[in-house]
Formats: C-alpha cells, sequence, structure tokens
C-alpha cells in the first residue's frame, strides 16, 4: 500500500470511526457506557433498567423538533 | 500561492452558484433538471459557511477557544459532557430535523418551485443558522440556560414571560397539526395503517430484546427493527389486499384523530418505556437513513422538475393553503429556513456538550444548513410530480370536489392537466384506493419520493413499497414527536404549576401527572378535531397558524440575541440578527393580520366565522364559528405577546446606546479550558 492509499483509508476509517461514535451518542449507547463506568457495574439486565430509569427523566425533558 | 488558490477555488464556487441560482431564477417553460438547485444550494452554504458564519464567528461573537465551556466545567457524565465536534453536530442535526422541513416546503409548492427555494437557500444562510449558531453561544457561555432563562435574564420578566407561553403554545399547535397529518396521510388506507400499527409489538420486541438479551445495544435492536417493519410494509400489500383484513385496518379520520389522541395521553401519562423509548430509536434510525438515502437518490436519478417556477397562485387563491405569496410562502416554510423551535434546542442540550467555543459556528450554523438542505430535498420530491397529480393530492374536497372526475376537471382548469384515470392509475401504482384529498404534504411527498426512489431503486415495480415506505417514514416519526412533545409540554406545565401548588409540580404525583397529561392532550386534540372536521382540510387553518407561532418564536431568540450583541458592544455588527429579526417581524405580523382580519373567508379567520353565520346552519355550524373565532383569538395573543417583547427588548437597546442601561452581559465567568493543554 503506498502512501497515497494509506492516507485514504486511514481517511476512511477516521470518518467511519466518527459517523460511528455519533450513531452510539445518538442512540445513547455511549451515555449507557458512561452510566456503567460511573456505576461500576457489569452490562446487565438489572444496569440498564437502572440507566433507562436514570436517563429517562433528562430524555423526557428534551424537545423535539417539528 | 495557497491564498491565490484559495481566492481561484472560491471564485470557482461563487460563480457555479451564481449560475446555478441564474437558471434556478430565470428559467421558465421547459421543465428544469433538480441537480440545479442542489449545485446552488450547495453553493450557497459552502459560502455563507466560509464567509459569513466566520465574520460572525470572529467580528462579533469573538469566540474564544481558550474559555472552557459548561461541558468541561460542569461535566457530570449525564447531560453535561465534552464531546467530539461531530458526534454533536450528528445529536444536533438529529434533535432539529423534524417532518417541517419536509411538509412546509411541500405544501409551499403550489406557488412553484422558485418562492420556496430561494427562501430556503436565503432564510438558511442569512436566518435560520445565524439564529441557531448565535443562541448556542450564548447558551453555552451562560452554563447552558434554555432561551426562557435567557429571555428573563437579559430583557426581562415580560420576555421570559412570553417565552415561556409562547413555547407552549407552539407545541400545543404543532402537535395538533401534524397529528392531523398523520391522520390525513392513514385515513382510509389499510396498507398505511397496517404498517404503523405493526410498529407497536416490533417495538416491544425491541424493548425485550434491549432489556433481556443484549441489554443497551441499540444500534443493533434499531437495525432488528428496521428489518421488521421492512417486513411489515411488504405484508402491508397483502392486508389491503384481503377484503375481511382491509376492513380492519381501514379508518376514517375522526377514528384516527380520536386513536391518535388516546395514545397520546397514554404515552405521557403511563410507563409505557418497553413501548416508547424502542419506537424513539426506531424512528431515528429510519429517519437518518431515509435522508440519506433520498439525498443519494436525488442525486443518481437527477430528475426533472415538473412544476413551474411560478404557478398562478401566486396570487392568493392556491388550493392547497389560500392567501398570497407574501407574506404566506414565508409562514409555510419554517423550519427548511428559520424556525424558533431550533432556539430550544440550542439552548437546551446542545450547550451542555459542546467541548470548544469554536465548535459553536460548526454545529450551530452547520447543522441547520443540513437541515435546510432537507427542504430542497422535499421541494424537489413536490415538484418531480406533474402539477396536476400534486394538485389533485393537496387539494382539499371543498375546493375541487368531492367524486374524481369533478376533481379532474376543476384542476385541469386551473391549467394543470389531470385526468381520473391518470389518478386512479396512480393510486393503484401505490396501493391505495384514492390519492384525492390527501391534504397535509405527507402523502404528496411520499408519492414524489416513491417517484425518485422507484426510478433509482427498484423500478416501478415497487412505487406501492416506496410510497408506504415514505408514509411509514413521515407518521412514524411525527408519533414520536407527539408523545415526545406531550411529555415536553406536560413537564412545562407542571414545572409552572408546582409555583402555585408544590405537589403539582412532582413528576411522580400521579394525580398531577393525570390532569396537566390530561389538559396538554385537549389543547391539541381541539385543534386536531377541528382540522380533521374542517371541510377544507383544516391544513389550510392550522399550518399557517403553526407558521405563525414557531416564526413569532424565532422573533422573540433574534430579540434575546439582538440585546446581547448590544450589551457586548457589538452595536454596529447588531444588523446580522436585526436584519432577520426585521424580516420576521414584517413577515409574521402581516400573516397574523391577515389571518384574522382578512376579507377572504378563505384566508382570514373572522371572514370565515362571518360568511359561515351568514350561510343556512348546519349541526356543525356553531362549533366552526367558535373555531375560527378561537383561531383569531390564538393569532392575537401570539402577536400583542410579541410586541410586549419588541417594545421592552428597544427599550433595552436604545437606554444602551443613550447610555442610561447598563450594557452589561450576564455570562458565566471566563475560566481558561484544560483541553488545551491535555490535547498538547
Amino acid at each position: 500500500m503506498n502512501r497515497a492509499q494509506k492516507t485514504v483509508c486511514g481517511a476512511v476509517a477516521n470518518l467511519f470511526a466518527i459517523a460511528l461514535a455519533a450513531l452510539r451518542e445518538i442512540f445513547d449507547e455511549a451515555a449507557y457506557a458512561r452510566f456503567l463506568v460511573r456505576a461500576g457495574m457489569p452490562s446487565s439486565s438489572e444496569a440498564y433498567a437502572a440507566f433507562r430509569r436514570e436517563f429517562e427523566e433528562i430524555k423526557a425533558r428534551r424537545p423535539k423538533c417539528c | 500561492m495557497t491564498k491565490s488558490l484559495a481566492i481561484l477555488g472560491w471564485g470557482t464556487v461563487g460563480a457555479l452558484g451564481a449560475v446555478a441560482l441564474a437558471t434556478v431564477a430565470t428559467h421558465r417553460g421547459e421543465p428544469i433538471n433538480a441537480l440545479w438547485l442542489v449545485v446552488a444550494a450547495t453553493c450557497c452554504y459552502a459560502l455563507g459557511y466560509r464567509f459569513y458564519s466566520k465574520f460572525i464567528a470572529t467580528k462579533i461573537l469573538a469566540l474564544d477557544g481558550l474559555r472552557a465551556t459548561p461541558a468541561e466545567r460542569m461535566e457530570n457524565g449525564r447531560d453535561f459532557l465534552v464531546t467530539n465536534k461531530w458526534v454533536v453536530f450528528g445529536h444536533h442535526f438529529a434533535a432539529i430535523a423534524g417532518p417541517g422541513p419536509l411538509v412546509g416546503p411541500v405544501l409551499a409548492a403550489q406557488f412553484g418551485y422558485l418562492p420556496g427555494t430561494m427562501w430556503v437557500l436565503a432564510g438558511a444562510v442569512f436566518a435560520g443558522c445565524v439564529q441557531d449558531f448565535v443562541i448556542l453561544l450564548f447558551s453555552v457561555r451562560r452554563d447552558g440556560k434554555s432561551l426562557t432563562e435567557m429571555a428573563k435574564a437579559e430583557i426581562g420578566r415580560v420576555g421570559g414571560f412570553v417565552a415561556y407561553v409562547a413555547v407552549i403554545a407552539i407545541l400545543i399547535i404543532l402537535l395538533g397539526v401534524v397529528a392531523l397529518i398523520v391522520v390525513n396521510a392513514l385515513k382510509s388506507s389499510p396498507w398505511g395503517a397496517f404498517t404503523i400499527a405493526m410498529t407497536m409489538p416490533i417495538a416491544v420486541l425491541m424493548g425485550v430484546y434491549l432489556r433481556l438479551i443484549r441489554p443497551g445495544k441499540v444500534l443493533e435492536a434499531s437495525a432488528m427493527g428496521f428489518v421488521l417493519v421492512m417486513a411489515a410494509i411488504w405484508g402491508g400489500q397483502y392486508v389491503s389486499q384481503n377484503p375481511a383484513l382491509a376492513q380492519k385496518f381501514t379508518f376514517s379520520a375522526p377514528t384516527l384523530a380520536i386513536l391518535i389522541m388516546v395514545y397520546g395521553f397514554a404515552a405521557s401519562a403511563l410507563p409505557v418505556w418497553l413501548l416508547l423509548a424502542p419506537r424513539d430509536y426506531l424512528s431515528t434510525f429510519v429517519k437518518l437513513g431515509t435522508i440519506s438515502l433520498l439525498a443519494v437518490g436525488i442525486v443518481a436519478l437527477r430528475p426533472a422538475l415538473h412544476m413551474p417556477a411560478l404557478t398562478r397562485f401566486v396570487d392568493g387563491t392556491g388550493p392547497v393553503f389560500a392567501g398570497k405569496i407574501f407574506p404566506f410562502a414565508f409562514i409555510t416554510i419554517a423550519c427548511g429556513a428559520i424556525s424558533g423551535f431550533h432556539a430550544l434546542i440550542a439552548s437546551g442540550t446542545t450547550p451542555k456538550l459542546i467541548a470548544r467555543e469554536t465548535e459553536t459556528r460548526m454545529v450551530g450554523y452547520g447543522a441547520m444548513m443540513a437541515e435546510s438542505a432537507v427542504a430542497i430535498m422535499a421541494i424537489i420530491a413536490a415538484c418531480v410530480m406533474e402539477p396536476g397529480v400534486y394538485f389533485a393530492i393537496n387539494s382539499p374536497a371543498g375546493i375541487v370536489g368531492q367524486a374524481p372526475a369533478t376533481a379532474a376537471a376543476t384542476i385541469s382548469s386551473w391549467g394543470f392537466p389531470v385526468t381520473a384515470a391518470q389518478m386512479q392509475a396512480l393510486a393503484h401504482a401505490v396501493g391505495e384506493q384514492t390519492l384525492y384529498n390527501r391534504t397535509g404534504g405527507a402523502p404528496a411527498f411520499a408519492v414524489g419520493m416513491a417517484h425518485i426512489f422507484s426510478h433509482s431503486l427498484g423500478g416501478e415495480a415497487l412505487m406501492a413499497l416506496w410510497y408506504h415506505f415514505a408514509i411509514m417514514f413521515e407518521a412514524l416519526f411525527i408519533l414520536t414527536i407527539l408523545d415526545a412533545g406531550t411529555r415536553v409540554a406536560r413537564f412545562m406545565v407542571q414545572d409552572a404549576l408546582g409555583h402555585i401548588y408544590k405537589p403539582l409540580g412532582r413528576t411522580s404525583w400521579y394525580p398531577s401527572v393525570l390532569a396537566t397529561s390530561a389538559l396538554i392532550v385537549a389543547a391539541w386534540g381541539y385543534f386536531l378535531w377541528q382540522g380533521v372536521r374542517d371541510p377544507l382540510g383544516g391544513i389550510n387553518s392550522l399550518w399557517p397558524l403553526f407558521g405563525i407561532a414557531n416564526q413569532l418564536l424565532a422573533t422573540v431568540a433574534l430579540c434575546v440575541a439582538t440585546t446581547i450583541i448590544f450589551k457586548m458592544h457589538r452595536g454596529k455588527y447588531t444588523v446580522v440578527t436585526l436584519a432577520p429579526l426585521a424580516w420576521l417581524v414584517a413577515v409574521t405580523f402581516t400573516a397574523s393580520w391577515h389571518k384574522v382580519l382578512d376579507a377572504n373567508p378563505r384566508v382570514g379567520f373572522l371572514a370565515q366565522a362571518q360568511a359561515l353565520a351568514a350561510a343556512p346552519a348546519t349541526s356543525s355550524t356553531a362549533q366552526m364559528i367558535f373555531n375560527n373565532r378561537l383561531d383569531a383569538a390564538v393569532t392575537g395573543v401570539l402577536v400583542v405577546m410579541v410586541t410586549l417583547v419588541l417594545v421592552e427588548s428597544a427599550r433595552q437597546w436604545l437606554g444602551i446606546l443613550r447610555g442610561t442601561n447598563e450594557a452589561q452581559v450576564k455570562e458565566s465567568p471566563f475560566v481558561r479550558t484544560r483541553l488545551v493543554e491535555e490535547r498538547g
């Protein structure tokens, strides 16, 4: 792989990583991961239920645009 | 060398944009290729972002990359969080993009493709993007304060109160009008109703998967839900072809309206997480996917626009909604050009995620440009149809007549030929019994989108599937707006009532939850019911009301922004917010005057009430007269309140200019960021 190809591949990989990070944030996967770190819990059915309880009040107050 | 290249590059973009805009503006007679709109839009956005937003960022706002943002200073891992700028951009765009930029441009296409396109481009670059950008930055500098809080702090108590009432009013009218769009899209459509009904068990399945099988794997669950929804769309054709099943899923408009109100109440008052959260994710997944797909479809197909640049309806006699091009084109298209609602998002979640002040330019100005591009796509989707077909779908029976032959003859007499056989063939192609009298914009957008997709992906054979995919996509995210909006409005009312009697403010106290949910649903349900019973289709009166409320909220946001700019001692640059503010005041106040006092009963609420009173009375006459007077009163109250904000703001500005008012901004103190050192 020459230098130009490496640069292109790197840029594509970077773009993909950013898109994935944005999707994880939009779909609350990142928020759940942060919750697990903060609560010191492994991912489980109970942990997700606790996350939803904590998160629901914040999320429910967010307006969605027309 | 680099500077010369930059001048050459931007000069080329400018020249290309000028040629594309001139072509769009002057082309007459023959159909124009949609790519001209795409090129004109791309060049306008590029120039606006590179030069105008940079001017605002450096000369007026003086963005400071060394100043710590609330995301850094107040980081708590929940709502305050330092986040990558592209991630914030995606998050912000997903929050501001709703049905507005799709529906408004489709309705405004009755004037032709030109007015909508010009307003979307100029409105976004000089007004909407500026509003979103400055409000986001001002909120970042005030610990992520909301628009209402900033209005109270910078303009005074009147500003805060009016902003609060305007937000509640816009939410209620918005929810009523978007519910009406869903009703008009799904009435007498067993295929569409079946698909939307199926999203409920699919969402519950997703909820079970998320909670029990793969906790927290939302993207996986959404992808799975998407596949199931596609299967439901495919299965819907068999439901519509089976007489017994079709009958079960065929609903009249009033029945659908009642079902939607019950849904809105349950979504707000009951703990139905298992249904709502997964459906919200599914809706976002479909929304982002469909918008991307539509963009690819338009570029790949490069369709011709059959709608003329300007139609005869610029004179105000349009069948979709009554009123002249000025001011009605400018309140019909809100979200694609400027939307007051965006100021709520820009002063809500987003400022708490921004890592550095300098990123507000890309997130605030940039995301609104993306939203504006969605509006351009909607204009293209509406204008690829033959104009006769567009008017047949969007005209209410009260204007063109109930019988297909009468409707086709009326529309053809306007100079837009269409035949009953042509409409029957189109309805058959998309798997519907009829496409007449489908007001509200969603079905017309779905036909346009199906047309684009079927020519680029799958051919004519898939036209019905694409149509129902588009209907499902619109109905799904409108329903999520209904449940989210009802809850947000309920919280706002509870917060206010909590000042009168503390338990009413507790979101865990069930009597308060039930009472406030019922109050909010009754309020938007009233507008929905009014629209369903309206012989003119409802959209004629409700969409302008929504547009006026939304643009009045933008007026409040621009008043706040201008006041802050004056206080920052940047008075000579206030034209960047004063110009769009003056335009919005002219548009909204003129539109309000017409909607309340115009002598034409199709335009003015009071004239319509008078005409109804003079006509032979029917069982619903008294109610319709009351509805028109109520709409007039709502419009009047909104205008009076915004006038108060304008007067209060003007007093502040004059005081600052004369030196009698203290010109001190109420920002949080400067704290140097640590992120620069951490990043090296």
